[in-house]
């Protein structure tokens, strides 16, 4: 066992609004200037949809991130490290500006200095790249809220995937936001991909980070990241990523993102993992079996041996007792609400996510039967809008059973907290239906609903 | 899943480890290169501690300090925020975390905010920043020939403005680019010289002042609204304007909008969001919504497309555009036969005996065919057993089902004023128990017609419905509640008439099958909700909440939506009850320190009355609208009217409301008020009688009776915190057209002969340019600054003092400036300082002191509510009564103005404070302390008209003055004003209060942190204790009435006017048929023109209304610019793909946007999101060959005759509490794609 700390996150997408406050604060402090123009360190995403940059979930395009070869070693999809090296010089798998989007601005001025003229003044889009006139055509939130669905949403790569299932009629619309930052793998294909060796994991806490006076600018990176979370700033000619504000992690403030989050749906907190594990948990065989294998790569931070080896690496106390109240332990292991994102990847990506519910489709209410009553509970899951199917190929590599838990005691805790709320005395059998305490489901909800500001982080 | 090489997990020689040997041989080499720490299976470096490397980071995460200030613009939000400064700039903003505790079993309001406001800073050094004075330079030009010429400013400005050929040749450029730089010395020594000049040779009713909610900056709305008032002028109101007030709130509440704070939310067992899209227009508050959930709250989403807010909702709703009425209307059938009729629901009947209209006495007029239609409420004036009460017409009568008698229970509007009625306004029955129903051995089945109009054109019909009634004194009555049931076709046994067989009988008003055909969501939909609804508010005793919002109130007949929204929440007994009732959530108009910000903001603390106009009619009237109006007012009518409206139109109405005084209307007579003041000192007569004489003999009349006459035209507008041309001037072409003489993309032609008012003049020729002087202060250039003659650079949110406060949360914020104002820019309360003292030098030399005569309306919380009993119409000028002021007609109030003090009055609190003290709603507080204290806060002003007075020279000061001055602020006041109530109300309130009577907030305490607020008479809920603020607790909890005719909650309102338009109870009416009324083509309709859809305005995910709408991030993260929202079929029908350039176009003007495709929209329904400036990316309109137009392009002012109606009881008017809305819902457009060549 060797014992390491990492940082990680959680974002609760059954709260997430999908008002982009996160994408704006982190835009102000980190990548509002030149050079990054284009850069969203974090990014809102609306599903269906394309995301940011497009398509970039197409592995068989884009080829980031990991895959096993015939011999069951994890290799990078994008060739092997011999091959990166080789062709460093033409990187086709790299997105060109046009695939995150063409940066623009304004002539605003005219609308002050205009001289009496025909017409009112007007400011007119001007292009970041090139300084000429513009016709906007895509930008780093097209599709917002489905914006486009009937032209460009099919191009959504995990829509190809179940696509008999999802119709893109009025009635059977649905969606849901999905914000993504760097997630800080456990098993970064970014770093493995770069040949100057300028990304690395911080030993104490996880976070990757680019050296920036390492990077030279051979952007491996980039195209080794299935996520696309690393960026080129074409500026300064280097490679530049989420730093999971770690200059104000290190103070013991929550990251930007984190804290400006109206949704109150980010929570963040510190995981134990046994780093001995990755590789072979990164190397199963069976996609569907990468969530349980990551799962098992984290240690039970109130195991007195796992405390035992956390102290022998080096790991301060303060640090084995935050990893003890991390909300992020809770919800992946003791709750396992959280699911990570395309384990298939095997990055070991360290931000998961709770899948949300929606509305029930006509089938349901047309009965005149209320989905809410307990009764109904499961029915009413099988009967959402958003098809799970969507779902598992998000978080569990297409395995539906998982999504399905995850959501169920979502359900539960509802039902079982409205008897709470209206005075009746709650029933057992409903957290014992989703293979939880009653105590175990209280404390979720506390967790999920009360959120607040010192459990969150 | 990927694919790819896939590994036998089989073989034998499945190995663990990383690609094959030569390549880890290669990449082992790194680990002797770097400082860092290979991992020992190669997938990773690691490195530890002091990375020199991150230095760019750490810098950039640096900063030199963090200031507390908020955003002002009319969200709601009212968001603490922390803005960083580093080397005197500011850097960016995030939220502050440290809001007050909600209680340790609730979340909390950390942290709120939006994308918007954190993109706020960006406009600080942006190049839309308005960094200096401008003026249009072909004005400037003139002015500054004329000032040489003349040496005068006054008499320069008068050379410009009296000239009509030099008038045109400024007014023509206005928005055309051409504004130049000048010195505050010269642009403020210009509007100066106008002001004066219109006053002398206008008077001063003919300048208006807009500036609207005052909650999202307090002082900075005062600022410019004391000059305005100082010196006479008109305060344009707003929330009606923007049609953001709910008229339903007064008619049943008597009360402007009292709603519950987010956090209440989080009660409710129950939610429907009613056209609310509550994550993009409540984004800080949105979460309550999805964390109550978890606590088991159901809920649901009525929205015409896949709004955000459908994401949350356990069930869709999607009833087509407009018809919310018509679902909420078979809800209230559900729930009165289930809950009221097939079983008794005990909570129910209580809470509506007690709280609501159902018991009280309506009486039954024969109709001549045997059938007879509701009447007036019966009074104690009816029943000679009463005689001799004090205000009997205003006493309102139950009858006892013990003894079978009438009675008058307290409460009433007779005893809220005068003598008898000193503590027994109150809703203690004592031991009367008052009869839901006439129903009985003595009853008679009685016949009554009643209203529709669910006609596919919404013209009217009849449906006749048996009620039980009995005769009381002679005269035939039932109850409301029996009423009620008849309307929503709730059949009982032996009452003859037409009623529905079953939910499933689609022919009859109002049963769910009935509204499945008009709103599309399946009766049995509609059926269960309305039955989960009430049955959550049975178990949890009201803790059923709907949220509605802009979706279902600008409609033109929103009152009508609400009330039958208002109905399930009334009959459900949920309001007044923490996490029930309604939630109406449009405008920031919770100003929470109220009577602080009034005494300031209307210089009442120097003069009174103020002038305060309602903004719909006036402009509806000067931008000549009302000339384009082809349908009489009686085309409103319900069938079982009287004909009360037959040949009158809109502009004719106003006419009435203004000359009866039911509304306020400025530029009031065609005459100088100074004159008229002037003729009666000279007659040495009373103004008043004067005013009379010169009406009745004909020589004086109403500017409304001739708005094109140049005397009439409104001269001056100035604007701050406001985009009027570029957000809510519905009818923006007419605006452009006939205010300021601008050009136009106009396409209507003007109502044909015979279609005109009849008692409104009509001028062949439509003025255009009416307008002299357009001022504008802003910190970015908007359509409004653009089109303004002079441009005054304004101080942003992060660079003044000020103070902001909501209906989401109970918290007073203040903005503080993070950096002094930069360039020469100022605060609006420094530059409205700066406009008066220049005013003021011109005024001494030019006007000297005046006596202005002001026309009071009939106001609301005053006795002026008994001015007209039973709510019947009498019209002077018809003969129908006298003319007698402040019963028949507007009170007329002669106002001395000394012009050359104003600056000095601006800038102290004047000595009226202590003399009249301060009212609101009709409470009256004593503020003799607080002036003291303020003396002692401020300092005094030494020398001059204000010497001796407290200082407002500075924003603080003002800030100190609005929360000394409040209760909500001020315990002392809080707890002496609940004290003046309980002499009333007969019932203890002051305790409400007493846990903070010595608690005072400071503006130090609110930049500290947010600081809640005191439980006050100002508003109708409670704070007590730390509990949630829900509206009418203190009503429902100690009994203190609402503000109405019963001093209950109404579902029947009696007013002549609303029963020709049938709307005594609530009632289904569709949105208006534009084809009918204008002769648009029909909705779905395709020609070589295009497509005809519906075109709806809502708010917009990436905009605060105009504001934003240009910030260069949220056009980053939406389409960066103008767009249309259309469904994939409608697009189809024109071949109009994604992204492509198109063009709107009705009657009204038109609009270039690029659309945006998607199959979230319904068909025949268009969005395009409201205050999208014509500033960004906007071409030339191929229709017009001018720039494309705004949102409100498309729209324009339609008014709907009852919310003229005032004099009568909660009927009555008061500044942003009653008046015609702007909406802009019912409109149609024609949508074609364009040439994809765009010219700009």
């Amino acid at each position: 066992m060797r014992v390491m700390a990492q940082m990680a996150m959680v974002m609760n997408l059954d709260k997430c609004i999908g008002c982009h406050t996160c994408s704006v604060t982190c835009k102000q402090a980190w990548t509002n200037r030149s050079g990054t123009e284009y850069v969203w360190f974090n990014n809102v995403e609306t599903r269906p949809g394309q995301g940011y940059p497009r398509t970039y979930e197409d592995q068989e395009t884009w080829k980031g991130g990991w895959q096993l070869n015939r011999r069951g070693r994890l290799t990078l999809k994008g060739g092997g490290r011999l091959k990166k090296l080789l062709t460093i010089f033409s990187n086709p798998k790299m997105p060109s500006i046009q695939d995150y989007y063409e940066p623009w601005t304004y002539d605003y001025s005219t609308l002050t200095d205009a001289p009496a003229q025909e017409h009112t003044p007007v400011a007119r889009p001007k292009s970041l790249i090139s300084g000429q006139d513009m016709k906007v055509t895509w930008s780093a939130n097209w599709d917002d809220d489905l914006g486009g669905s009937a032209a460009t949403a099919e191009r959504d790569p995990i829509l190809k995937k179940v696509g008999d299932k999802v119709r893109f009629e009025f009635e059977q619309t649905f969606m849901f936001y999905l914000p993504r930052i760097c997630e800080h793998c456990l098993n970064p294909s970014c770093a493995a991909s770069c040949p100057s060796g300028a990304i690395y994991k911080r030993s104490e806490d996880g976070i990757v980070l680019v050296d920036q006076d390492r990077c030279r600018g051979w952007r491996m990176c980039i195209s080794g990241c299935p996520y696309k979370k690393v960026y080129f700033n074409h500026r300064t000619g280097k490679a530049e990523k989420c730093t999971f504000c770690f200059p104000r992690v290190e103070v013991g403030l929550p990251t930007v993102c984190s804290e400006t989050c109206v949704g109150r749906l980010r929570y963040i907190g510190l995981m134990l993992y046994d780093a001995d594990k990755v590789l072979e948990a990164a190397s199963t065989t069976d996609e569907q079996g990468l969530y349980e294998a990551q799962r098992e790569v984290f240690l039970d931070p109130s195991d007195p041996a796992v405390r035992r080896e956390a102290e022998r690496a080096g790991i301060p106390h303060d640090w084995v007792e935050a990893a003890q109240r991390s909300p992020i332990y809770a919800l992946i292991n003791r709750y396992k609400v959280a699911l990570p994102l395309h384990p298939e990847y095997r990055t070991m990506p360290m931000v998961w996510y709770i899948p949300p519910l929606s509305p029930v489709v006509d089938v349901i209410k047309e009965t005149g039967e209320d989905p809410e009553d307990r009764a109904n509970l499961f029915a009413a899951i099988e009967a959402l809008r958003i098809p799970i199917e969507y779902l598992a190929e998000l978080f569990t590599a297409g395995d539906v059973a998982p999504v399905d838990l995850v959501l169920r005691k979502l359900a539960a805790m509802r039902s079982y907290m409205r008897d709470i709320n209206l005075g009746r005395d709650p029933d057992p059998t409903i957290p014992q239906a989703v293979g939880m305490s009653e105590e175990e489901l209280y404390d979720m909800f506390r967790l999920l609903a009360l959120a607040k500001y010192d459990e969150r982080y | 899943m990927s694919t790819g090489d896939r590994p036998d997990p089989n073989r034998p020689d499945r190995e663990i480890g990383l690609d094959g040997g030569l390549s880890e041989a290669l990449v082992r080499t790194r680990r002797y290169f770097t400082k860092g720490v290979v991992s020992d299976d190669l997938r990773t470096l690691h490195k530890q501690g002091g990375r020199g490397a991150d230095d760019f980071y750490r810098d950039r995460w640096s900063h030199d300090k963090v200031v507390r200030s908020t955003h002002g613009v009319n969200c709601t939000g009212s968001c603490s925020w922390k803005v960083y400064v580093k080397d005197g700039i500011i850097t960016w903003e995030t939220q502050q975390t440290d809001y007050p505790s909600v209680g340790p079993d609730k979340p909390e309001y950390e942290p709120r905010g939006c994308p918007r406001g954190a993109a706020f800073s960006w406009y600080t050094y942006s190049p839309t920043r308005i960094r200096y004075p401008y003026i249009r330079g072909v004005l400037l030009k003139m002015y500054r020939e004329a000032k040489s010429q003349h040496g005068d400013p006054v008499a320069a400005w008068a050379h410009i403005v009296d000239n009509p050929a030099r008038a045109a040749q400024y007014k023509s450029a206005r928005g055309k680019g051409g504004l130049v730089r000048a010195s505050w010395d010269e642009a403020t020594e210009m509007v100066a010289a106008a002001y004066v000049h219109t006053l002398r040779k206008w008077g001063p009713d003919r300048i208006a002042g807009f500036s609207p909610i005052p909650a999202m900056s307090m002082v900075s709305h005062a600022s410019g609204a004391r000059f305005t008032s100082l010196i006479g002028g008109t305060m344009l109101s707003f929330y009606d304007w923007y049609a953001d007030l709910p008229v339903a709130s007064p008619q049943v509440f008597g009360d402007q909008t009292d709603v519950p704070e987010s956090g209440d939310w989080w009660d409710a067992g129950y939610l429907i969001m009613w056209g609310s899209n509550l994550p993009v227009t409540r984004t800080p508050d949105a979460h309550w919504m999805a964390e109550a959930r978890y606590r088991g709250q159901k809920v649901v989403a009525v929205a015409p497309d896949y709004a955000d807010n459908v994401k949350f909702a356990d069930e869709w709703l999607p009833a087509a555009p407009g018809t919310d009425g018509a679902l909420a209307m078979a809800m209230g059938h559900v729930i009165l036969k289930e809950f009221f009729v097939d079983r008794q629901t005990p909570y129910f009947t209580a809470y509506g005996k007690a709280y609501t209209d159902l018991p009280y006495l309506i009486q039954l007029d024969e109709d001549g065919g045997g059938t007879y239609q509701p009447g007036k409420f019966l009074t104690a004036a009816d029943l000679p057993a009463f005689e001799g009460e004090e205000n009997a017409h205003f006493r309102t009568v139950v009858m006892d089902s013990r003894t079978g008698l009438p009675v008058v229970p307290n409460g009433s509007l007779g005893h809220r004023f005068g003598p008898s009625g000193a503590g027994s306004w109150n809703l203690d029955l004592g031991e009367v128990d008052p009869a839901l129903t006439m129903a009985g051995d003595e009853a008679d089945a009685v016949l009554v017609r009643l209203p529709r109009f669910d006609t596919a054109d919404g013209s009217a019909g009849n449906v006749a419905r048996g009620v039980p009634a009995r005769r009381v004194g002679g005269l035939l009555v039932t109850t409301v509640y029996d009423l009620m049931l008849a309307q929503y076709g709730v059949a009982r046994s032996g009452l003859p008439g037409d009623w529905p067989t079953s939910y499933d009988d689609a022919t009859a008003p109002y049963t769910p099958a009935w509204q499945e055909r008009i709103t599309g969501v399946p009766a049995s939909a509609a059926a269960r909700i309305a039955r989960e609804f009430a049955q959550n508010a049975e178990d949890s005793n009201g803790r059923s909440m709907i949220i509605m919002g802009a979706g279902t109130n600008h409609w033109f007949h929103s009152d009508t939506i609400y009330r039958a929204f208002l109905a399930l929440t009334t009959l459900t007994g949920c309001q007044g009850v923490n996490g029930g009732g309604w939630a109406h959530y449009v405008g920031q108009e919770k100003c929470r320190p109220v009577t602080g910000w009034a005494q300031l903001a209307f210089g009442l603390d120097w003069s009174r009355p103020p002038r305060q106009m309602i903004q719909t009619a006036y402009w509806y009237l000067h931008t000549d609208q009302f000339r384009y109006d082809h349908f009489g007012a009686d085309t409103l009518a319900a069938k079982t009217g009287e004909g009360r409206l037959a040949g009158k139109t809109t502009a004719d109405l106003i006419a009435l409301s203004a000359r009866l005084g039911w509304m306020p209307s400025y530029p009031t007579f065609n005459r100088n008020p100074h004159d008229l003041a002037d003729e009666a000192r000279a007659s040495g007569r009373p103004v008043a009688d004067h005013v009379v004489d010169q009406l009745k003999s004909g020589e004086l009349r109403f500017a409304c009776e001739d708005p094109d006459s140049p005397e009439n035209f409104p001269r001056i507008l100035s604007i701050w915190r406001a985009n009027l041309l570029g957000s809510s001037a519905k009818g923006n072409e007419y605006f452009l057209k006939h205010l300021l003489g601008a050009g136009s993309s106009l396409r209507a032609g003007e109502a044909p002969e015979g279609r005109r008012p009849s008692e409104v003049d009509w001028h062949e020729q439509a003025p255009e340019g009416k307008l002299d002087l357009l001022l504008t202060l802003d910190f970015r250039q908007t359509s409004t600054t653009l089109f303004s003659d002079v441009v005054l650079p304004a101080a942003t949110w992060y660079e003044k003092h000020d103070l902001n406060t909501t209906d989401m949360h109970p918290f007073i914020h203040s903005f503080n400036p993070a950096i002094a104002p930069p360039w020469q820019t100022r605060t609006d309360w420094d530059a409205w300082q700066t406009i008066a003292e220049k005013f003021s030098e011109l005024a001494a030399e030019h006007l000297g002191t005046r006596y202005d005569v002001v026309a009071v309306p009939l106001l609301h919380d005053t006795p002026d509510e008994m001015a007209n009993p039973h709510g019947v119409v009498r019209d002077w000028k018809a003969g129908e009564c006298e003319p007698v002021p402040g019963v028949t007609m507007p009170k007329l109030v002669e106002v001395e103005r000394d012009y050359g003090a104003v600056a000095a009055k601006m800038s102290a609190l004047g000595p009226l404070m202590e003399k009249l003290g301060a009212t609101t709603k009709g409470v009256t507080y004593d503020v003799k302390d607080s002036v003291d204290y303020l003396r002692a806060k401020n300092g005094a002003v030494r020398g001059g008209p204000g010497d001796g007075r407290p200082s407002l020279k500075r924003d603080v000061h003002a800030c100190e003055a609005i929360l000394a001055l409040s209760g909500t602020t001020n315990g002392q006041l809080a707890t002496e004003g609940f004290k003046t109530l309980e002499k009333r109300v007969g019932k203890p309130l002051h305790d409400l209060a007493a846990e903070h009577e010595g608690k005072r907030i400071t503006f130090a305490d609110t930049q500290a942190a947010p600081t809640p607020v005191i439980t006050s008479p100002e508003w109708s809920g409670s704070e007590t204790g730390g509990r949630r603020y829900s509206p009418f607790t203190i009503n429902v909890e100690r009994l203190k009435p609402w503000h109405t005719l019963t001093g209950r909650q109404h579902f029947f309102l009696d007013h002549d006017l609303i029963a020709e338009l049938g709307e005594n109870l609530p009632v289904y009416r569709p949105p208006l048929d534009m084809g009918a009324l204008f002769a648009e083509p029909e909705i779905g309709s395709v020609t070589e023109h295009g497509v005809t859809v519906r075109y709806l305005t809502p708010h917009s995910k990436w905009s605060i209304h105009s504001e934003y709408q240009d910030n260069l991030f949220m056009l980053s993260l939406s389409r960066g610019g103008q767009t249309i929202w259309m469904s994939d079929q409608d697009a189809a029908k024109v071949g109009v793909v994604d992204n492509d350039w198109i063009e709107a176009v009705n009657r009204n003007g038109v609009v270039v946007a690029r659309a945006i495709v998607s199959h979230r929209m319904p068909e025949g329904t268009v969005y395009m999101h409201h205050a999208q400036d014509r500033l960004i990316d906007v071409p030339i309109a191929e229709a017009s060959k001018k720039r494309g137009g705004i949102h409100n392009s498309l729209t324009r002012l339609l008014i709907k005759p009852t919310h003229l109606v005032g004099g009568y009881a909660q009927l009555s008017f008061a500044f942003n509490y009653l008046g015609p809305t702007g909406n802009q819902r019912d409109e149609v457009t024609v949508i074609r794609k364009r040439s994809q060549e765009v010219r700009y």
